[in-house]
């Protein structure tokens, strides 16, 4: 009964990276910069819209947004739609942390010498790709939007990608939650235990920047930094959580097996 | 809601433990036992739920005195919220059974745990688990012949989430209250905004009382279908757990396509919405009609096998007796015989005037649990429906009211996918200084101790499936 009602929807799954998804493209990222300069914008009218301190004026009256400690509350893009916007679609990842700052400051050098880096490693690793996964103290949804990875509609089979539960048959460590303090060392063990190479990717806003709302940071019982604190990253990814378009593209960015031209224009900023 | 009163009335924790047992023994039920640190002790804070509503009771642990006599060798049910107690405060309960740490731990862990006892052999498994779930160590304790028993430990993922609110405007709170439970942020959302609303005075305007019902009603189908999804993962139904997967998967964009955010965050905000749905009250009757349609074929057939249903049956008994004695939440208490849903009891939001089927059975194991849901399934889809037809009424009135900062104490409630989520929240001077957020994962888990009947290890994907439950709601 069940192997025909397997078939009743006729093929569910998307194309994407290969083919163009709508849900793909309409996906809500991060807070993004309309209008850097924009004129009367201060610090103290800009930075004091964002709960999380992602947002900042430089001395030269630029406004920046750093995506990784977005948590997509949508204030500033409500109280100053003439600055700020969403950004959309699946590439929200970036490979360093300072790359999640727009408008950006990376410099092309910077951004060739980390890629560089990486692809060294992840050349070596086999087609079939396998994937681990620890919780730092997720609010449990990003577990629910990796495993939605899985799920008919994005099936990452297709593309090589495999879930494992043991460490030492992984290739890619996807961290969620801002690094408790009690998950510092089984998430550290968890790490020595990969074979070379690995990657580790910081998987949402918790993740990436340790920690959500909230001001007494310092009393916090998490990693302040975030998981980066506590493992060396290499991709990294905002979202609150991010959705599994995000997830997925951020494996492909780690893997360096996005389609050519999509993470550049991804992240260079600015409105989209 | 409840407004607490400044009585000032503190009483000493025996007189409030007198007043907790009268009250269990009265057929009510403790629903949260909580700690906050003030100048001159520690007041313990005691919410008992009735057919009177929630009753608010304060005592005191003076400044200086290191323990209270415990509550639990009398109430069952604080077993686990005096651990927590001492893990957050470090007052003893005196008289409590076994006081090892729960929530938080000092040392993160490192605790003999091997050998804890003579004949007595544990064997752990976590907190870093196989597949991608939330971070918990159970400990499977062998004490020589008997029946294995299962031990949980929570603190290798705690986060702080009460020290969080403090010092947060209660429109900044709100952010923290959607990801406490990240899988139930909407109804944390509505039960903190509620006792906000509570301390305010603030009316929610119908028409944003109808949208957070519509999210509220989509998080608990999101929720369902994932335990269906994880249930029949479990018994090696994969076209089964492909198709539930792809129904929570509709469901979670169909809550995307309403707000920007798949777990309906941003929409509950203190006296109301925060915005318009994105798509109009047909498109929603819809979508609901077409998800309606195709999950109810999947369902009548998932509940139409049988080798399923038997995995299912007389797995992970919780008696009715227990059930009641320790108040259990949600499906899991509804499928002891419990009746209660917060949304008939203590109605909220739109629940005032639609009419929701509360469901309930007796045999308290997994497949209950199952048929529980399956019923709230089916009924949240015609709540929808009833929402979305409103909705069509509204026309373009008002989303929020005007919800100044008032100080005071309050209690808020919501029925979650997993059960009542209680906040209790204090503001003083326009800033909260405190904030309690008990989930149901909170309230209920500690029961998984006790439904092992049979195999431990064939039957626990099953057992913890069936109780739904968020790690993230109970380590805090
Ligand atoms: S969306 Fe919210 S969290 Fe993100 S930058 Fe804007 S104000 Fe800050």
């Amino acid at each position: 009964m069940w192997a025909l009602r397997g078939l009743r929807d006729g093929v569910l799954t998307t194309r994407w990276p290969v083919r163009p998804d709508e849900y793909a493209s309409a996906t809500r990222g991060p807070a993004t910069v309309l209008a850097p300069t924009a004129r009367g914008a201060s610090e103290a009218d800009v930075a004091g819209l964002c709960p999380t301190s992602a947002l900042t004026v430089t001395p030269s009256g630029e406004v920046r947004v750093d995506q990784g400690r977005c948590i997509l509350c949508g204030r500033c893009v409500a109280a100053r739609p003439d600055l700020f916007g969403w950004s959309a679609g699946a590439h929200q990842a970036a490979l360093s942390r300072a790359g999640l700052v727009v408008p950006g400051e990376e410099t092309p050098d910077t951004l060739a010498a980390v890629t560089a880096g990486l692809r060294a490693r992840t050349r070596a690793l086999r087609r079939s790709v396998h994937l681990r996964h620890v919780d730092t103290g997720s609010d449990g949804s990003e577990e629910w939007e990796i495993l939605a990875l899985l799920n008919p509609v994005y099936d990452i089979h297709r593309l090589g990608m495999f879930l494992t539960a043991s460490p030492r048959h992984a290739d890619v460590l996807l961290v969620t939650g801002p690094g408790a303090l009690g998950m510092a060392e089984p998430l550290r063990q968890t790490y020595e235990a990969m074979p070379h190479p690995k990657v580790a990717i910081a998987v949402g806003t918790d993740a990436v920047s340790g920690g959500t709302v909230g001001p007494s940071r310092a009393a916090a019982a998490t990693a302040t930094g975030g998981v980066g604190d506590i493992v060396p990253i290499d991709v990294w990814l905002p979202g609150s959580p991010p959705s599994p378009f995000a997830i997925l593209s951020a494996l492909l960015l780690a893997l360096n097996r996005l389609p050519t031209g999509s993470v550049a224009a991804a992240r260079t900023g600015g409105g989209r | 809601m409840t407004v607490v009163p400044d009585t000032g009335q503190v009483e000493s924790v025996a007189a409030l433990r007198d007043q907790v047992v009268a009250h269990c023994a009265g057929g009510g039920r403790l629903a949260d036992l909580s700690g906050t640190a003030l100048d001159d002790g520690l007041l313990i804070t005691a919410q008992l739920a009735g057919p009177e509503g929630i009753t608010t009771l304060d005592a005191l642990v003076p400044a200086g005195q290191a323990s209270y006599p415990a509550l639990t060798p009398l109430v069952g049910s604080a077993f686990w919220y005096e651990r927590e107690l001492h893990d957050l405060f470090g007052v003893v309960p005196d008289g409590h059974p076994r006081l090892e740490p729960l929530i938080r731990s000092a040392d993160h862990g490192v605790l003999p745990r091997h050998a804890i006892g003579p004949g007595l052999f544990t064997i752990p498994h976590g907190p870093v688990r196989s597949g991608v779930v939330e971070s918990i160590e159970y400990l499977v304790e062998t004490p020589g012949e008997d029946i294995p028993h299962l031990n949980m430990r929570l603190f290798y993922k705690h986060r702080g989430v009460a020290t969080r609110f403090v010092g947060l405007t209660p429109a900044d709170g709100v952010l923290a209250a959607e990801r406490t439970e990240g899988i139930a942020s909407v109804a944390h959302a509505i039960a903190y905004c509620q006792a906000v609303e509570a301390v305010a005075g603030a009316d929610v305007p119908w028409r944003a009382a109808l949208i957070r019902t519509v999210h509220a009603e989509l998080e608990r189908l999101a929720c369902h279908l994932d335990v269906i999804v994880r249930l029949a993962d479990a018994a090696g139904l994969a076209v089964a757990a492909t198709r539930f997967g792809w129904h929570k998967e509709r469901v979670l964009r169909l809550t995307g396509s309403l707000c920007g955010s798949r777990f309906g965050r941003g929409v509950v905000v203190p006296g109301g919405v925060g915005a318009a749905p994105l798509i109009g009250p047909a498109e929603l009757l819809a979508a609901v009609g077409e998800l309606d349609r195709q999950v109810g074929d999947d369902v009548r057939l998932l509940m139409g096998t049988a080798s399923f249903l038997d995995r299912l049956r007389r797995t992970g008994p919780l008696p009715s007796g227990r059930a009641a004695e320790h108040g259990a939440l949600g499906p899991v208490g509804r499928a002891s015989g419990a009746t209660e849903d917060t949304r008939t009891a203590r109605p909220y939001a739109a629940y005032v005037a639609l009419g929701v089927a509360v469901s309930s059975r007796e045999d308290g194991d997994a497949l209950a649990r199952l048929e529980v849901r399956v019923d709230e399934i089916a009924d949240s889809v015609h709540l929808l429906r009833q929402a979305a037809d409103e909705l069509a009424e509204t026309g373009a009135s008002p989303l929020r009211a005007d919800c100044a900062s008032a100080d005071g104490r309050a209690v808020g409630w919501a029925e979650a996918p997993q059960g009542e989520v209680l906040y209790h929240i204090r503001i003083e001077d326009g800033l909260i200084t405190g904030c309690r957020g008990r989930s149901a994962s909170f309230h209920n888990l500690v029961l998984m101790h006790e439904v092992f009947a049979g195999d431990i290890l064939t039957d626990f994907p099953f057992i913890e499936a069936s109780f739904g439950l968020s790690i993230a709601g109970v380590a805090g």
